[in-house]
């Protein structure tokens, strides 16, 4: 038995309860295309479809825009301008008011949305945008972070992290380092892309079919376009061809420009970008460059560290605030600095504003710390995994990070440990030395990191949830909640919680779609935080409601409330049982409310950010992972050989959706280090605006072996769901360890004597070049 | 015999006759907006992601064969005379899943769910034809298909167990085969179909003949084959292509023998169907294959459409320029042919008079004496353009390179040779003395750009890099990477 069940083992389980591999709700659908994503919903009589017009210079003043072709073209019936929006022409979601809609006369990155075209169909849109014609005064464009001076202009106010002195620090230790790391950007590349879909109502009504991670940030941005209240608009997703961060805030646009045209024309009206178009437009995760000094001792000891993150944050703020600050809070990954500073650079640049990924600026907040790893170990010629383990976060002391958090879960030792035995890691490494010494154009390279990540939005209001839940006569039940289905399985998960609480199967539980109108002023399924939060709420909703039925009766049974006992598919009260619908009738009948509210939000957490101290986290996730390579040192290509993780998500609720999100985490992280690739030109045009040129992993990129492990012992300090622990983000930077079994495969070539300071993505180009680089200082 | 005014084919277990074709209408959008089948899914409309694959079966000799294919890029009016299957088509009357998709299901194979669709149709296309599927085979397979969510791991797992739920043998595909051969072999009339007027016409030609006199009578007519390029002119760049000429189904461009050393490929052979011969007589092209585009592109895309569109950067050329190719152009009754090489004159220029069409190519088989490589190198192993692709044919005879013909993609304006490099060699030892000598002539063959597939600095480096490849190979030592063991 697993110490996952609690239940009485002569009574049956229920089906699909919590620490049950339930399959994705969706699964059946998902197989057979029946799954309903907006662009498949039925069309109603009169439905009209939008294409965005987008600017073609990064940054200049519109001077004239000829739209008489435009509305002259075949099916065309509406064009909107800035002119058009009856509310405000604004959807920066920090309210910095710094995100037009469609923009007025100053455009600034190449792509901005000026106008937008109403058509009969979307072809006919299509082919409308292209007709206009915009005479433009040009001005200089800063595209790359590298061009932006030492007073240039950020988008947000910069974060300072400090404990102790580490200038200090660095020059009184005996060795010290100075560096910079280049680290790319990621688009989403969801499947399905944006897409909107407005439905006029009476009065100043108007619902939403969006793909959004946030219908309520939505709901907000689409009242505010159009000057109504937030009880006019109702936004909907039952679920989204993914999201990864990308429909997080990058929705709006999108939900506001239908709702207006549908609003305006008072038919329904869809949007759906090209591909290239959704490329162009929407925001990515952020590209850094990251500054570097470390102090360390003869053993590898970090005595000090200073960090200065600049980020390409595009033309407005959006979520590059929080990013940056994300970055700041994973400057250490898992180890203890005892003197740190780091500061963010979130920088004005004329492209795309960048936004929410997977992982928020960890991941490239943790890179800073791994490279750092690699400077010292090469500089004292030891195995980076020697330097990684001397400097983790202790138990007891050396615990504080350098947000003045303190660490009191650690298990980042012990997970370690556990992968390097399970890896047969030593044996490798002595295998891939010898193997290297014979062969001179193909190397190995190898490599274990770890991953700290922290749990909670930093924003601390955001750390709140609500959910629905009604039973129905027949002792069915409705379950509703504010977060949002990409595929992470995240429904599935908060059904089996319910279903665990009611001790009622999972096909009783009826999942709905997300909806502003049943549950409101939620907040982003983003940060991981989905079930944590959700799955609290609808615990809470489901026990109001089983507290009102033990209440019911413990009273007209007259039995005493601790002999109410909810088991699979009935219920004991006092020495006899009853099916769960039968005690439902019952309660129906004398008049118990059968619906609850549930309500969430994380305890323990505040975060001042003024002093760069507090408990920003309620917990954090840990991993490890090792990864085999093999380098073609002549032309820069590589191929993973074997990967092993151990990851760890609490007692988990599913292990087939945890494993998922680990191995899909894992692999979409990989493809941010190695082969995605974003390429603006000088014009600030962005040259990798589809697959054909943006690379994402395909199957036969996979780790030829690729073993995957769940911790099996680890469980949440905090009294979280289950104690289950978030797993939608951590995985992702698990694939460190392939940019760095790179860099040990790029270091052979000089004897690992020098750092190759491999820059992300690793693309073949850069890994010959660092090939290169290193045969030349060898050579000398 | 008159001309047929409407197209015919069998969309699942309907036969569908259209008049109302427009000719750059794409499969995929009459799926979705006129037939409502909303399973098969867009996600790039470019050829490249996959999630609007579907199954097309046409006769060719008589025989059936499905093939995945991309309906974003694929058009409707070249579906004459095919069986189209999409997601709809798979499960049973009684609900029950079909084995690739109840493999799905119970390997947690799909999270957002939006590729999934895509996926099982490549799985379907494979598992009919190999039912014990290689891990290789399912790679290879899904090189078409990009998922976002699950790594694809437990898609991989999926795929390996479909035969555990089920077998071909009983699968509809396989007990409907000779319905469907009859109905397919029912709507062929041998006329020339002719669609529309001005600038929304496309015409199906009868034969290879009637072809050759349309395109002399209409000689700015849109030829597509198999509309892995042409496609994307209408889904990204929504150019007006009429009047449009299908030859995707005239069996008389699809021959591919071989004779006298001299393998012939009618200019409408798939990479597949070109490569299932080639890589067994030029056993290095097989790596080659693996390279060119997801399977879906491979069914669709020709290698006369690879050698006619003119690209510096199709993978064809180059090795087929190393291995001295010809190419017969047609023009009504007229032929000529010429050194592949020669075919190309500079950027979006080819030696193609007005109405004049490639007909085949013909690659010779290299002897025993020859040493030939080919290799692609680009951002991503698969499914990926080329950044550099570099073709070897060198004879060497008593430690010496008696001849050599080295050819370049991705490295000049057009598919070119290398000749000062080869003038380099031709005569030498073949030792490495004489490759490092060889190097400086690269600078006096090419001067390649910088844009964001590589540098030009990259690939001037890997382009003299993969010469050394070639050197260190031919030593007997290990100097390429391989996904796996050799067969």
């Amino acid at each position: 038995m697993s110490r996952h069940e609690t239940l009485d083992p002569d009574q049956a389980k229920i089906a699909g309860g919590v620490a049950s591999d339930q399959k994705h709700d969706s699964a059946h659908k998902h197989v057979s295309g029946d799954a309903v994503y907006i662009d498949d919903m039925p069309e109603p009589a009169g439905t009209l479809h939008a294409c965005l017009g987008l600017s073609e210079v990064a940054h200049g003043t519109i001077k004239g825009m000829d739209l008489s072709k435009v509305r002259a073209a075949p099916g065309v019936v509406a064009v909107l301008t800035a002119d058009d929006i009856p509310g405000e022409n604004d959807i920066s979601p920090t309210g910095l008011h710094d995100e037009p809609i469609l923009t007025d006369d100053l455009v600034q990155f190449f792509g901005q949305p000026v106008f937008a075209v109403i058509a009969e169909t979307r072809d006919a849109a299509r082919r409308a945008c292209r007709l206009v014609k915009i005479d433009y005064a040009e001005e200089p464009a800063l595209i790359d972070i590298a061009d932006a001076g030492a007073d240039a202009r950020l988008v947000t106010a910069p974060l300072k992290l400090e404990r102790g002195d580490s200038a200090a620090a660095i020059a009184a230790a005996p060795h010290s380092i100075k560096g910079q790391m280049r680290v790319g950007g990621q688009d989403h590349f969801y499947l399905e892309g944006q897409i909107a879909f407005a439905m006029p109502g009476e009065d100043g009504d108007v619902t939403v079919f969006s793909s959004t991670q946030h219908p309520s940030e939505v709901q907000h941005m689409v009242a505010h376009a159009l000057g109504v209240s937030s009880h006019a608009v109702t936004i909907e997703v039952r679920r989204m061809g993914g999201g990864f961060g990308g429909k997080e805030t990058q929705a709006n646009l999108f939900a506001v420009i239908s709702a207006i045209a549908a609003k305006k024309l008072n038919r329904p009206v869809k949007l759906r970008p090209d591909r290239d178009d959704d490329m162009t437009a929407t925001g990515k995760r952020h590209d850094f460059l990251i500054d570097y000094e470390v102090g360390f001792d003869d053993d590898g000891g970090i005595l000090g560290v200073d960090f200065t993150y600049a980020a390409r944050c595009g033309y407005a703020a959006d979520l590059s605030g929080p990013v940056t600050d994300r970055a700041l809070f994973h400057c250490d990954n898992a180890y203890f600095y005892p003197a740190a500073r780091a500061v963010s650079r979130p920088l004005y640049t004329n492209t795309v504003s960048n936004t929410a990924f997977r992982g928020f600026g960890g991941p490239q907040g943790m890179v800073g710390a791994e490279r750092i790893i690699d400077e010292v170990a090469f500089a004292l010629g030891k195995d980076p995994l020697e330097i990684r383990k001397k400097n983790l976060y202790g138990t007891d002391d050396r615990n504080v990070t350098p947000y003045h958090q303190t660490v009191e879960d650690n298990v980042a030792e012990r997970i370690i440990a556990e992968l390097e035995a399970s890896s047969g890691y030593a044996a490798r490494r002595r295998e891939i030395a010898a193997f290297n010494a014979k062969s001179p154009v193909i190397k190995r390279g190898l490599a274990l990191t770890p991953v700290k990540f922290g749990i909670s939005f930093t924003a601390t209001h955001f750390n709140q949830a609500g959910a629905l839940v009604h039973v129905y006569t027949d002792g069915s039940v409705h379950l509703n909640h504010g977060g949002t289905e990409m595929g992470q399985g995240l429904y599935t998960k908060v059904a089996q919680v319910v279903a665990e609480e009611f001790q009622i199967d999972i096909d009783q539980v009826k999942i709905t779609a997300t909806t502003t109108g049943k549950v409101p002023n939620t907040s982003a399924t983003a940060a991981s935080s989905g079930s944590d939060l959700n799955g609290m709420a609808a615990q809470d909703a489901a026990r109001q409601i089983k507290t009102r039925l033990i209440d019911f009766v413990s009273e007209a049974h007259d039995v005493p409330k601790d002999q109410v006992v909810f088991l699979p598919g009935r219920v004991r009260i006092g020495n006899r049982e009853i099916p769960f619908a039968e005690l439902i009738r019952e309660a129906y009948m004398a008049r118990v409310q059968l619906s609850a509210a549930g309500f969430y939000k994380t305890p323990k957490i505040h975060w001042d950010r003024d002093k760069g101290e507090g408990r920003p986290f309620y917990y954090f996730a840990y991993g490890a992972a090792c990864a085999e390579v093999s380098v073609d040192t002549l032309t820069g290509e590589y191929m993973v050989e074997r990967v092993d993780i151990l990851h760890e998500t609490g007692r988990s609720l599913n292990r087939a959706i945890d494993i998922g999100q680990i191995e899909g985490g894992f692999i979409q992280g990989m493809g941010w280090l190695t082969t995605e690739e974003l390429i603006w030109d000088g014009k600030g045009r962005l040259r990798t605006h589809a697959p054909s040129t943006y690379k994402i992993p395909l199957a036969s990129d996979r780790p030829k072996v690729f073993n995957v492990a769940l911790a099996d012992w680890a469980e949440n300090a905090e009294p979280t769901v289950h104690r289950s622990k978030a797993v939608g983000e951590p995985p992702f930077m698990l694939a460190m360890c392939v940019l760095h079994a790179l860099s040990d495969a790029v270091a052979s070539v000089a004897d690992h004597r020098v750092c190759p300071r491999l820059d992300a993505p690793a693309t073949p180009e850069r890994v010959l070049m660092a090939v290169e680089r290193l045969r030349a200082v060898g050579a000398r | 015999m008159g001309a047929r005014h409407e197209i015919r084919f069998l969309l699942n277990g309907t036969p569908v006759a259209l008049s109302d074709v427009r000719p750059d209408e794409t499969l995929l959008d009459y799926l979705r907006l006129r037939q409502r089948l909303t399973g098969t899914k867009e996600g790039c409309a470019e050829g490249d992601c996959g999630a609007c694959t579907v199954l097309v079966g046409r006769l060719r000799h008589g025989d059936l064969a499905y093939e995945s294919v991309n309906a974003c890029i694929r058009f409707l009016g070249s579906l004459d005379g095919c069986h189209v299957v999409t997601v709809e088509h798979l499960r049973r009357a009684d609900g029950t899943l079909h084995p690739v998709q109840q493999a799905m299901v119970d390997h947690h194979g799909s999270q957002c769910g939006f590729c999934t669709p895509g996926f099982v149709m490549s799985l379907y296309a494979l598992w009919m034809r190999e039912p014990q599927l290689s891990e290789r085979a399912i790679e290879k397979a899904l090189q078409g298909n990009l998922c976002r969510c699950t790594g694809y791991e437990p898609i991989v797992r999926a795929a390996q167990a479909v035969s555990d739920y089920g077998d071909v043998a009983s699968d509809p595909l396989a007990t409907e085969r000779a319905a469907v051969i009859a109905a397919l072999e029912a709507m062929k009339d041998g006329v020339r179909v002719e669609i529309g007027s001005g600038r929304e016409r496309l015409l199906i030609p009868a034969d290879v003949d009637d072809f050759a006199a349309i395109l002399e009578a209409e000689p700015k007519a849109t030829i597509v084959a198999g509309a892995t390029d042409v496609g994307l002119w209408v889904t990204k760049f929504m150019r007006e292509i009429s009047p449009v000429v299908f030859i995707g189904g005239l069996d008389g461009l699809h021959g591919i023998d071989e004779q006298d050393g001299i393998i012939t490929i009618g200019a409408g052979v798939s990479y597949t169907g070109a490569f299932a011969l080639l890589e067994k007589r030029i056993p290095a092209l097989g790596a080659l294959i693996d390279r060119i585009g997801g399977e879906q592109v491979r069914n669709m895309g020709t290698i006369g459409g690879n050698i006619a569109n003119g690209s510096p950067i199709g993978d064809t050329p180059p090795p087929l320029i190393a291995l001295g190719a010809t190419l017969t152009l047609r023009r009504g009754k007229a032929r000529r042919t010429i050194p592949l090489e020669d075919f190309f004159i500079d950027y979006g220029k080819q030696d193609r008079v007005p109405g004049e069409f490639v007909e085949a190519v013909h690659v010779p088989v290299p002897d025993a004496s020859s040493r030939f490589a080919v290799w692609k190198l680009s951002k991503r192993r698969d499914e990926d353009i080329t950044a550099v692709l570099g073709a070897f044919d060198l004879r060497i005879a008593d430690g010496r390179v008696e001849a050599a013909r080295i050819a370049y993609g991705g490295m000049a304006a057009t598919p070119k040779r290398a000749k000062s490099v080869e003038k380099a060699l031709v005569g030498k030892p073949w030792t490495e003395k004489t490759v490092e000598a060889a190097l400086s002539a690269y600078e006096g063959d090419f001067q390649p750009i910088s844009d964001m597939r590589a540098s030009a600095d990259y690939r001037m480096m890997a382009a003299k890099n993969l010469l050394r490849r070639f050197y260190v190979e031919s030593t007997g030592s290990l100097a390429n990477l391989s996904r796996y063991e050799a067969a």
